[in-house]
C-alpha cells in the first residue's frame, strides 16, 4: 500500500506508479555504445606514455563509461519525440513509456555528475574537464542543435565519440598532445562513414522525422562520395600513429591493410546503383566499419603491450 | 488517508530498482574506500 500523496499524477487524475526495471535504466545508457567508448578510452589509457595505478585506471575507465552512459540518457531524453517515429529507436524506454522523460533527464544529469566528479577526485582534473566537455557535446552541441539543423551533424558530433581516448591518454599523461589528438582523429574521421552507411539504408526512417542527415538533403550520389573521402581519410590517419613514432611499423601495415578494406567497401557502396533497395554494399560498410574500428584501437592495444613486454626489440 | 494499491508488477519494478540502487550506493562506499586506500598509500610512498 503507498501514501498517494507521494506519487505525481498524470492529466486524467490518475496516479503514477513507475514500472521501470534497472534494466530500463540501463538501456538508457546505451550499452552498445557504450562498450565502443570503454574500449577506445581504455586504448587511450594503454597507448599513453607513463604509468598509471591499475585501480585507478580502472575507476577512470568506469568513469568515462558512466559519462558516455549519461550523455546517452540525456540524447534520449531530448529525441524521445523522433525517437517514437523510427523503427530503429522506437522500443527505447522513453518512446515505449517504460521511463518518463523527466526520470531520464534526472538520471542523466545525476550520473554526469558523478562520473565527472569522481573521475575529478581520482584521477585529475583536466580528464574531468574533458570528460565534461564531451558530455555536454554529445548532449547540447549534437543533440539539440546540430542532429534537427544540419546534414553535417555526425561530422562535427562524431567529436564526441572521439573524445574517450584523449581522455583515457590524459588520464595518464594529464595533458593533451599530438598523438592523442592523432588518436581523436581516428574515430572523429571514421564517424562519417560509418553512420552514413547507416543513414543510406535507413533514410526513410530519417525523412519521416525530418532529420536532416545527408542522404536525405544532398541525395545518395554525394553521400556516397563524401563516405568514400571519410574512408580515405580515415585509413591515412590510422596509419599516423607509425609515422610518429608511437606505434611500430607492425601496426603500420596492419592499419594499412584495414585502410584498404574500409576504402574497399566504400568503393562498394559508391558503384551501388541509384535507388538499390537493398543497399547491401551499405549494410556490409556499416558491419565492416564497427570491426575496423575494434582492429585499430585493438591493434594499437597489442603493439603498445608487445613493446612493453620486450617482444620485439 | 487516501491510499492506492500497487499492483504486482509495480511492486516487482520497485523492489528492482530499491536493489538496483541500494547496490549502487554500496559501490559507491566501496569505491571511495577505495580510492581513498589508493591515494594514501601512493602519498606514504611518495
Amino acid at each position: 500500500m503507498a501514501v498517494i500523496e507521494h506519487h505525481e499524477t498524470i492529466p486524467g487524475g490518475e496516479v503514477y506508479l513507475s514500472e521501470a526495471s534497472p534494466r530500463d535504466f540501463f538501456e538508457l545508457l546505451k550499452p552498445r555504445v557504450m562498450s565502443l567508448v570503454v574500449f577506445t578510452a581504455f586504448a587511450g589509457l594503454i597507448v599513453a606514455p607513463g604509468t598509471i595505478n591499475p585501480v585507478i585506471g580502472a575507476i577512470a575507465i568506469l568513469c568515462i563509461a558512466v559519462g558516455a552512459g549519461a550523455s546517452g540518457a540525456l540524447n534520449m531524453w531530448y529525441d524521445a519525440d523522433i525517437d517514437a517515429v523510427m523503427s530503429r529507436t522506437a522500443k527505447r524506454p522513453i518512446p515505449s513509456g517504460r521511463i518518463r522523460p523527466q526520470e531520464a533527464l534526472a538520471f542523466g544529469l545525476a550520473l554526469s555528475a558523478f562520473s565527472v566528479m569522481i573521475l575529478g577526485l581520482a584521477v585529475n582534473w583536466l580528464s574531468a574537464g574533458l570528460l565534461a566537455f564531451t558530455i555536454f557535446f554529445y548532449a547540447v552541441v549534437y543533440t539539440m542543435w546540430l542532429k534537427r539543423s544540419t546534414p553535417q551533424n555526425i561530422v562535427i558530433g562524431g567529436a564526441a565519440g572521439a573524445f574517450p581516448p584523449m581522455i583515457g591518454w590524459a588520464c595518464v599523461t594529464g595533458g593533451v598532445s599530438i598523438e592523442s589528438i592523432v588518436l581523436f582523429l581516428i574515430t572523429f574521421l571514421w564517424t562519417p562513414a560509418h553512420f552514413w552507411a547507416l543513414a543510406l539504408f535507413k533514410m526513410r526512417d530519417y525523412d519521416a522525422v525530418g532529420v536532416p542527415m545527408l542522404p536525405n538533403v544532398a541525395g545518395e550520389a554525394t553521400t556516397k562520395v563524401q563516405i568514400l573521402i571519410y574512408a580515405v581519410l580515415t585509413a591515412v590517419i590510422a596509419v599516423v600513429p607509425t609515422y610518429l613514432g608511437f606505434a611500430s611499423i607492425g601496426y603500420g601495415l596492419f592499419a594499412a591493410a584495414l585502410g584498404l578494406g574500409f576504402v574497399w567497401y566504400s568503393v562498394g557502396v559508391l558503384r551501388m546503383p541509384e535507388g538499390d533497395r537493398a543497399m547491401v554494399p551499405a549494410k556490409k560498410l556499416f558491419a565492416f566499419s564497427i570491426v575496423y574500428l575494434f582492429a585499430i584501437f585493438s591493434g594499437l592495444i597489442a603493439d603498445t603491450l608487445i613493446a612493453a613486454l620486450g617482444w620485439v626489440s | 488517508m487516501e491510499t492506492v494499491n500497487l499492483t504486482e508488477s509495480q511492486k516487482k519494478a520497485r523492489r528492482g530498482r530499491n536493489i538496483a540502487l541500494g547496490v549502487v550506493l554500496v559501490a559507491l562506499v566501496v569505491l571511495f574506500y577505495i580510492i581513498t586506500l589508493v591515494k594514501f598509500s601512493g602519498g606514504m610512498a611518495g
